[in-house]
């Protein structure tokens, strides 16, 4: 009751974060609405309510190809991120050491960067190596620019852990390898299947580095790009773009929940051990 | 160290210095945080380096002629288009992370202040779009502003304009309000952490000493949290320079922005030593201009006091 009193107190305030909200999902929302329009070209009026760009999509064989690209570069992606970010969010968590700062703003500096020059840089040491583009070089793009989300979540699942419970089970007599598996990995799982989630879904929306680093093999982004082109070929571009758009909101609200889990789980049970 | 322990008597003391090592803390974190760190070094660092040995040299054709020289530059920094790209892109991302910081505040604000038991509701709520495909959320502007885009042909139907209007897509306008919204996201998350952060008992001994809220705001708020305006800024402001999918889609023309020259010299062009003299140009100005906004932030909240 009080958040309620509290949240119709602030008066301009709550109108505005409204407001914001609107103007933040507006936009988005006008692809599921003309992603089931019957019309060709996306303008009001609506002219019909039809679900065929939909039956469409799996009757396209470059479409599939795509999909199952980008299957295989978020899955790939998504662990490999996940098992380096693990590596250095449990260092960064866990061990004092000098250039431990630097380091860590290395790693996260693609976070910061224009995907651009992270693209181009990657591509010029690529062709001077006289390697040849494929999914293979944009699982390497990806990761690189997963890792910092990656090290985000699972830092957050590190701290606050309480050290004392891995000290009891080495205390115990489990080795490092099994207190890692039976008193860490436990209480951390929920942080990494997050990490791996928002890997997933990173790699999955990614253009321009997919885009630079890519040999024939297109992932969806570039698929959708490729179709962008076409203006009678829009209303497939809504669907597709309707249905990624879902797994995206429901890979992160997965993610998120689980990230919240391994908060809780953490906090409480050091809390309980304390 | 059990096992040295137990080893042959006269090199345990030696094993087990050497176990003593290379079970001190320094030495576990290095090695444990060694392949995440080596990763980054040789896909980024030794990239990035690459493109700025590159910026250096020259393309004959196909074959790269390594003698050092600072032509690229010259013509990076000289030649109209370049140039005038290069200002498009400064002005861009400049309004850009202006517009989305002073949008983001307010709603950091609320949430910080008057979120109650809901905040990481209202945060989930707002990231959310943010998670969705870049490529989508520039698609749907280009859907809402077109010739025969949304916000044309609902006018239209309201009566408002009797022909549809070129005035909307394909200009840097649409470039600013399309960047705007998709970076909005990005700029509440380091106001929010820094509004987090500040002392409540501050601003309300502020008002016990007789600030109103404006004051009291003004005073103490807005100044605590000038490091979050200064990282939702930089967070912005930095990446939003070198972006190529928003001019692409819906700048057309007028909205042509530095990336997508580089992408043509990487491209059709093919000449990889301008693109990447490009590059390093316009990575080093957008830093000078950061540090420029970072200096005039800290001037302002100064000035406040």
């Amino acid at each position: 009751m009080t958040a309620m009193r509290r949240f119709l107190a602030s008066g301009w305030l709550s109108t505005y974060a409204f407001l914001y909200v609107v103007f933040l999902y507006l936009p988005v929302i006008f692809l599921p609405i003309f992603s089931v329009n019957s019309a060709a070209t996306p303008k009001f009026p609506l002219s019909g309510f039809t679900l065929k760009w939909y039956e469409d999509l799996p009757r396209t064989p470059a479409l599939l190809d795509a999909a199952w690209n980008s299957l295989v570069v978020g899955v790939s992606a998504s662990i490999l991120s996940t098992v380096l970010g693990i590596l250095a969010a449990r260092s960064i968590t866990r061990y004092r050491y000098p250039g431990r700062r630097a380091i860590n703003g290395l790693i996260m500096a693609p976070l910061v960067l224009p995907e651009i020059i992270v693209a181009i840089s990657m591509l010029l040491v690529i062709l001077q190596l006289g390697l040849s583009l494929s999914l293979f070089t944009i699982v390497l793009g990806h990761v690189l620019i997963c890792i910092p989300y990656s090290m985000t979540v699972l830092t957050a699942g590190f701290e606050g852990f309480d050290r004392s419970l891995e000290e009891a089970s080495a205390d115990l007599g489990e080795s490092a390898f099994g207190t890692f598996r039976r008193v860490t990995l436990p209480m951390v799982a929920p942080a990494i299947i997050s990490s791996l989630l928002v890997c997933f879904t990173i790699s999955l929306d990614e253009f321009i580095i997919a885009f630079f680093l890519t040999g024939t093999e297109a992932t969806l982004p570039i698929y959708i790009w490729g179709q962008l082109r076409f203006a009678s070929k829009l209303p497939g571009v809504l669907a597709l773009g309707t249905l990624l758009l879902a797994a995206s909101f429901l890979l992160m609200t997965i993610a998120e929940i689980l990230r919240r889990r391994a908060a809780r789980r953490t906090q409480n049970e050091g809390g309980l051990h304390a | 160290m059990t096992a040295a322990a137990e080893g042959s008597p006269t090199f345990g003391t030696t094993r087990a210095r050497r176990n003593a090592l290379l079970q001190s803390e320094p030495v576990q974190g290095f090695a444990l945080i060694s392949p995440t760190f080596l990763y980054a070094l040789v896909l980024l660092v030794l990239p990035i380096l690459v493109v700025v040995a590159h910026s250096f040299w020259t393309q004959n054709y196909l074959t790269i002629d390594r003698t050092f020289t600072l032509e690229n530059y010259r013509v990076a920094l000289t030649e109209p288009i370049y140039r005038d790209l290069l200002w498009r892109s400064l002005y861009i991302s400049l309004m850009v992370s202006f517009f989305t910081v002073v949008l983001a505040y307010p709603i950091a604000y609320f949430i910080s202040f008057h979120g109650g038991r809901h905040k990481s509701l209202w945060l989930f709520l707002i990231t959310i779009p943010f998670w969705t495909s870049y490529l989508l959320r520039v698609m749907s502007w280009k859907v809402i502003l077109g010739y025969n885009g949304v916000l044309n042909s609902g006018l239209m139907g309201l009566g408002v304009i009797d022909e549809p209007s070129t005035a909307l897509l394909y200009n840097s306008s649409a470039v600013i309000i399309t960047l705007t919204h998709a970076w909005a996201a990005f700029a509440i998350l380091p106001i929010f952490v820094s509004l987090e952060k500040i002392d409540r008992t501050l601003v309300e001994a502020a008002k016990d000493l007789g600030d109103g809220p404006i004051r009291s705001f003004l005073r103490v708020t807005l100044p605590l949290s000038t490091p979050g305006i200064i990282s939702a800024a930089l967070i912005v402001m930095i990446p939003t320079v070198g972006d190529y999918v928003t001019p692409k889609l819906v700048g057309g023309k007028d909205g042509v922005m530095i990336a997508n020259a580089i992408q043509a010299q990487f491209g059709k062009a093919s000449n990889w030593p301008l693109g990447a003299a490009l590059s390093v140009t316009t990575m080093l100005i957008v830093t000078l201009m950061a540090g420029a906004t970072v200096l005039i932030i800290r001037a302002a909240q100064r000035l406040a006091r």
